[in-house]
């Protein structure tokens, strides 16, 4: 039975708490003994993203210290994951803990793929499903073959959502165009950002998406806003939500 | 320096408010992002066609770096070859210096007119405004920089310098200029009007300046690629050329250039080729051929190994034409004469305070990074660029001050769950005006998520008791 530490994003812990329950009982379900240490916040990629890396080194030690006995670290973000296989080198290298810690942590779709090898989820989602591919992991994890390089086309949270019965994932006709969020971006870029996730939104309004989905919150959370703002009726919903048998009730999604 | 002169006296704005009056257009700002998209999937579709696509990024990757890795060797190389092929070799360091060996050139040969085809280098030197000032008349003679230089505008892309502007609007340029139809927008009248007044231009030119997309240095030759043939015609009436080249775009053989020669055109435009690539191999019959080779900072990006790879660049624009943000914001608002994903770090390197919000210009989407054909690690260098600016003092203290806060809060289990149990408590109980104001940018244009009464800590403690 697989060990596996929790790593939930610090504003999915606060703001998203279905998407972190949904995460557990999944990977509940396919078997692996999982723990949420309670000593978690955030793995500091606010503070790296905005160049402050002497603020973020404290929260990586930090990470380090409370995930590193796991055998595995599973989290329901690809940019939260990205921050710690990708960009701790620079804030812990030389540490020998690191790179064994670097090795086991898989963002959840990753997880179920390449290590658990989920072929099929079984469950029901009978809707018309556009899934937004977040950028850090499809470019820096490469959960997806991504449409700028040639290579054979694959995609790993596509691949489970296209097997739950009755759902019918929606062609996009910009399939992995950025949303805009961009962590600190959707503030200091607004009307940049803005533009960006209401263009993201039309995409998959045009492909007729009753449900948008993504395996990261943030981006969610930022089309979301906008969704909202402007009363459109698409509702968001993350990947682990739909894996786990969540269904598209509005007070789950929109919060109405 | 001279050169800055120009640029000085520009209203200088961060890019977020040059970003904000762009989209505030908003019909205007998703013309320009449609634009740029169908160049970008024309590319997809020319890069798909190969099979070798990705081994052919890889290789040119390989032989850029290995080129930098001894950039002075190669340079030199180059100067033996091209000198025994009868080519007149300058080096310049600054922007002024080049503009000053240019201009001696063309006094020596008493040059009144000249015409100019595609040149990132010469607009970096700002050499238009420098030649004009000193009595010298300059034609672009690429129809898109020729337009922007009617217009009095800078490129607002490297490939496709006048993309930002509508058809409508070149008719009316040209009605003023140029004497065609009031009211008229077919391209091929427009595109024939352009021709007669730069043939023109072509025959009365006493000179012509290139500038350089791959310098040779096994041959000494080099090759310059464009669509109109304009740098043919404005080399070959003409005795005298000159070709202005910064110093990293040698290459070490001839055999490389057909990897980049098929890597360009198809990341650029996504054709499988330029309509022209020119080879020159030292000056025409009886004419002058000038080589000026340019630094202008970049010894100093190939000393810093964290940029260096960024002198892999060929300005195919790819990274312009993919980038959600330069899309939306149009070329001028980064206000440097390269613009988007790879302006954005040349740009600091020569001036971090001033270009200090271009790393920022970003969502760190990644895409860049993933279409250039020389594998240059765009976003990571952006990411690295951002350090470089909170290392330099330049971050905003607003920003500065709210990463210390961020530290202490998250950096605390105890601080971080009590701050967000109240937030959650809090927050729905404010009245809106409280939290939406322009105080939260975010509240914009969109709500904030609903505030669960529960955080996943709570639910996960109570669902482990029970």
């Amino acid at each position: 039975m697989p060990r596996v530490g929790l790593f939930v994003p610090c504003y999915v812990d606060q703001l998203y708490p279905q998407v972190a329950m949904a995460t557990l009982e999944l990977l509940e379900r396919y078997g692996c003994e999982v723990e949420f240490p309670p000593a978690q916040t955030c793995c500091g990629q606010p503070m790296a993203n905005t160049g402050c890396t002497n603020d973020a080194k404290p929260l990586a030690e930090k990470f380090l210290s409370i995930f590193q006995d796991y055998e595995y670290v599973v989290c329901p973000s690809g940019s939260c994951t990205a921050m710690v296989t990708h960009h701790y080198e620079e804030l812990l290298h030389g540490n020998p803990a690191y790179e064994s810690l670097r090795k086991k942590t898989f963002e959840l779709c990753e997880f179920l793929v390449d290590v658990l090898k989920i072929e099929k989820v079984e469950g029901r989602f009978p809707y018309r499903v556009g899934l937004h591919n977040s950028c850090h992991g499809l470019r820096e994890l490469r959960l997806g073959s991504g449409s700028e390089r040639m290579i054979p086309a694959f995609n790993k949270a596509g691949q489970l959502l296209s097997g739950l019965e009755g759902i019918e994932l929606v062609p996009l006709k910009r399939p992995d165009e950025c949303c805009g969020f961009g962590g600190t971006f959707a503030v200091a870029e607004e009307a940049v950002s803005c533009m960006m996730g209401l263009d993201r939104i039309h995409d998959h309004e045009q492909a007729g998406a009753e449900v948008m989905t993504a395996g990261d919150m943030s981006c969610l959370m930022h089309m979301y806003g906008l969704i909202h703002r402007q009363k459109k009726p698409i509702q968001v919903m993350h990947v682990a939500e739909i894996l786990a048998g969540r269904q598209p009730t509005a007070s789950t999604t929109n919060g109405k | 320096m001279e050169s800055d002169a120009v640029t000085q006296t520009l209203t200088h704005h961060e890019h977020p408010e040059n970003a904000t009056a762009f989209v505030a257009n908003d019909a205007r700002a998703h013309w320009h992002d449609q634009s740029l998209w169908f160049v970008r999937s024309k590319r997809d579709k020319a890069a798909a066609t190969l099979p070798e696509w990705e081994e052919l990024r890889a290789r040119a990757s390989a032989i850029k770096q290995h080129t930098m890795s001894r950039l002075g060797d190669y340079l030199e190389q180059f100067e033996r070859n091209a000198t025994k092929l009868g080519a007149i070799v300058h080096w310049a360091r600054t922007p002024a210096e080049h503009n000053q060996i240019v201009l001696s050139i063309l006094q020596q040969h008493g040059v009144k007119k000249l015409v100019k085809s595609k040149s990132m280098l010469t607009e970096e030197c700002h050499l238009n405004p420098f030649l004009e000032r000193n009595g010298i008349e300059v034609t672009d003679t690429d129809l898109g920089e020729w337009i922007v230089q009617l217009l009095g505008q800078p490129p607002s892309h490297i490939v496709m310098p006048a993309i930002h502007i509508k058809r409508e609007e070149i008719g009316e340029l040209f009605h003023k200029h140029i004497g065609t139809e009031k009211g008229a927008t077919d391209p091929p009248y427009l595109v024939d009007a352009a021709r007669d007044e730069l043939r023109r231009k072509f025959v009365q030119a006493d000179a012509g300046i290139t500038g350089v997309n791959f310098a040779i240095a096994e041959t000494g030759g080099f090759v310059v690629c464009t669509n109109e043939g304009n740098a043919d015609l404005g080399v070959s009436l003409p005795k005298l050329h000159i070709a202005c080249m910064g110093i990293e775009k040698l290459i070490p053989r001839a055999a490389d250039l057909g990897v980049f020669l098929r890597l360009l055109a198809r990341s650029a435009t996504g054709q499988p080729i330029t309509t022209y690539s020119s080879h020159f191999h030292g000056p025409l019959a009886g004419g002058e051929l000038h080589i000026v080779l340019v630094d202008d900072g970049r010894s100093e990006i190939l000393g810093s190994p964290e940029f260096r790879r960024s002198l892999n660049c060929i300005r195919c624009g790819a990274c312009m034409n993919t980038c959600p943000v330069y899309r939306r914001s149009g070329g001028h608002s980064y206000e440097t004469t390269v613009p988007g994903p790879i302006g954005s770090i040349l740009a600091p390197s020569r001036d971090a305070k001033a270009h200090k919000s271009l790393p920022f210009a970003c969502s760190l989407c990644g895409s860049c990074s993933d279409v250039c054909p020389v594998k240059i690690d765009l976003h990571t260098q952006l990411l690295t660029w951002r350090r470089e600016i909170a290392v330099r003092g330049l971050l905003p203290w607003r920003k500065r001050l709210s990463m210390k806060f961020a530290r202490i809060l998250l950096g605390n289990t105890w601080l971080f769950t009590t701050a967000g149990r109240i937030g959650r408590w809090l927050l729905p109980k404010l009245p809106r005006f409280l939290v939406y104001n322009r105080l939260n940018p975010w509240g914009k244009q969109r709500e904030l998520p609903p505030m669960p009464k529960q955080s996943f800590r709570e639910l996960y403690r109570q669902r482990k008791r029970s």
